[in-house]
């Protein structure tokens, strides 16, 4: 089931997002240049939420009532849309979790726990090595760190090149039989670099790795086909792609998530439980303990369908346009260095940026005394801006509803951000 | 230009900012500090070394502090505040500047207690920025503790 399409017309798109027209001053509109952080949501998720809440909520998968019923068939239909946004093959591949962030847990830790029934593939043992990259957010860092402390395992690293790519030139070392996954993100929450996925998949099958894409910064800005792609996980994020927050997904190929052992366990994820030991449910159950966030599964299928009927083509063109303007006019201000590769075209979404002896928190401050919501500081990517000696950068972030006027106020407002902290003697 | 921006930037805070007071790690020292605020990565290494007549006058406040304006002059103002007097005349200093930064605005700030920290007080009405300013506070707090059970 995909959505109608419609003309990409940002005036039209702006009129969804009732949030836009809120003013933070009597004279100062907002200007919300935030989505990397978590994007506004249009009328049609908030109405399919309220929907779904007046009308059908109950538990799902329990209880024999019409209602649970109701609320089952809503979850599940949810579950189809994304799976259908995603170009995943069936709806048992899709497992929701509270956020991008745990759906990358629940990998990292389902891959640590393995005993002797799960294949060595799905496990990360002493002596294993996990390979990460050096631009990633802490969400697909730290939990990795986590499995190799409890394992013993080593993590790797992809190390960043002068031009704010992958310095992939030593690949060919990095990646061993030891090797036991690659995990990466398909796009930088702070470089809007896009990586070379079929190169890093290449690498990985050569040696049998997983691969582990972290995707919450490329599926709200361009397609994202999990059926191409050729990764063998991915983890998205609800609130970064016009939906709720409180959801994220797991997409995984069918054949690993049955082999992985869960990670949270209780209720829901169960097939036979006893006193002293129980077995668990198919996948995508197997991995959805507890109730699950099910209002914010409808929303997120409303988002997706918000989307399709954009079209990603569509939504990555506008961006990239943006973010071409964004470079463009803020390398034109003396003292501005612009952190990412200027010259990719392909990359949407974000621009950030240093402001040459400026603390990006007055940047900021600035920024927001002129309407503009920009994030400020080290972005989840710590590790990253060390390795630039940069203490923290601003970061500007487009989504749907980002206007070419918007887009010039940015830099007009840098630029009044320099004169202001240069008007001090 | 906003009316707020100019209370938190004013002359005085941006002066401490570009030649702040004190600034640099010294020797010699009771202890040593580093503070860190994670939602920026602002970071401020501190030593305070106080009197070993027992009077616990502060000899010296010394620091490297990363941070954006607000933080670094605070660390400015603090040690200027601090270096010369006793833990105990500078404590309702402390505890003065603490309640007005916390108080969105509405504790106005005696200067003849705080002194330039009243420039810092535009801050108090922005949330995100009251950590910013307390940090340094929080570092000489942390180093005092640590210099007296050292010293103990």
């Amino acid at each position: 089931m995909s959505a109608p399409s419609r003309e990409f017309d940002v005036e039209a798109i702006r009129a969804d997002f009732p949030i836009l027209s809120r003013m933070l001053d009597p004279d100062t509109p907002m200007i919300y240049l935030d989505g990397g952080a978590t994007s506004q949501r249009p009328r049609q998720v908030l109405d399919a939420e309220v929907a779904y809440l007046t009308h059908d909520h109950a538990a799902v998968k329990r209880g024999a009532h019409r209602m649970a019923g109701a609320a089952t068939d809503a979850y599940e239909d949810a579950r189809e849309r994304v799976a259908d946004f995603l170009g995943a093959p069936s709806p048992d591949e899709v497992v929701f979790t509270k956020s991008a962030t745990e759906a990358l847990n629940l990998i990292a830790h389902s891959l640590g726990i393995g005993d002797g029934s799960t294949p060595e593939r799905l496990r990360v043992r002493e002596g294993d090595e996990i390979l990460v990259t050096e631009m990633e957010h802490h969400a697909n860092l730290v939990p990795w760190q986590e499995l190799a402390r409890r394992t013993g395992a080593t993590v790797r690293w992809i190390p960043m090149a002068e031009d704010f790519t992958l310095d992939d030139s030593e690949l060919g070392s990095l990646v061993t039989e030891r090797t036991k996954v690659i995990a990466f993100t398909h796009q930088s929450n702070v470089l809007g670099t896009v990586n070379p996925v079929e190169r890093l998949v290449e690498a990985a099958r050569s040696v049998g790795a997983l691969t582990v894409l972290d995707a919450a910064q490329s599926a709200p800005h361009m397609p994202v086909d999990v059926s191409t792609l050729g990764v063998d996980l991915v983890a998205l994020s609800g609130h970064k792609m016009l939906g709720p927050t409180g959801i994220g997904v797991l997409w995984g190929r069918y054949e690993l998530l049955e082999q992985m052992p869960p990670f949270l366990t209780g209720g829901s994820m169960i097939e036979i439980v006893h006193m002293d030991h129980s077995t668990y449910a198919e996948p995508p159950a197997r991995f959805e303990a507890g109730t699950p966030p099910i209002s914010q599964a409808v929303g997120l299928a409303a988002a997706c369908d918000y989307l399709d009927a954009l079209g990603m083509e569509a939504v990555a063109a506008h961006e990239q346009a943006l973010t071409q303007q964004a470079l463009t006019g803020l390398a034109g201000i003396d003292g501005v260095r612009i952190i990412g590769p200027a010259a990719s075209p392909q990359r949407t979404g974000a621009v950030s940026f240093d402001v040459a002896g400026r603390h990006p928190h007055d940047v900021g401050q600035v920024l927001d005394s002129l309407g503009l919501q920009v994030r400020v500081g080290h972005h989840c990517a710590w590790p990253l801006h060390r390795r630039f000696g940069l203490h923290g950068t601003t970061r500007a972030s487009f989504s749907v509803h980002t206007t070419a006027a918007e887009v010039d106020a940015l830099v007009a407002g840098v630029a009044h951000t320099v004169d202001f902290f240069g008007s001090f003697s | 230009m906003s009316t707020h921006l100019s209370a938190l930037y004013t002359e005085l805070v941006i002066e401490h900012d570009k030649r702040p007071l004190h600034a640099g790690l010294r020797e010699p020292f009771g202890a040593e500090v580093h503070h860190v605020n994670p939602t920026c990565g602002d970071e401020i290494t501190l030593r305070l070394q106080l009197s070993a007549d027992g009077a616990e006058r502060i000899e010296d406040v010394s620091y490297d502090a990363v941070g954006c304006a607000m933080s670094r002059a605070a660390a400015s103002i603090m040690a200027d505040l601090l270096i010369g007097r006793t833990v105990t005349e500078v404590e309702p200093v402390r505890a003065h500047f603490e309640e007005a930064m916390g108080s969105r605005g509405r504790v106005e700030g005696d200067e003849d207690l705080i002194g330039d920290g009243i420039a810092l007080l535009g801050a108090a009405k922005f949330p995100a920025r009251v950590k910013c300013v307390l940090m340094p506070w929080k570092a000489y707090q942390a180093a005092l503790v640590e210099t007296r059970a050292l010293g103990a």
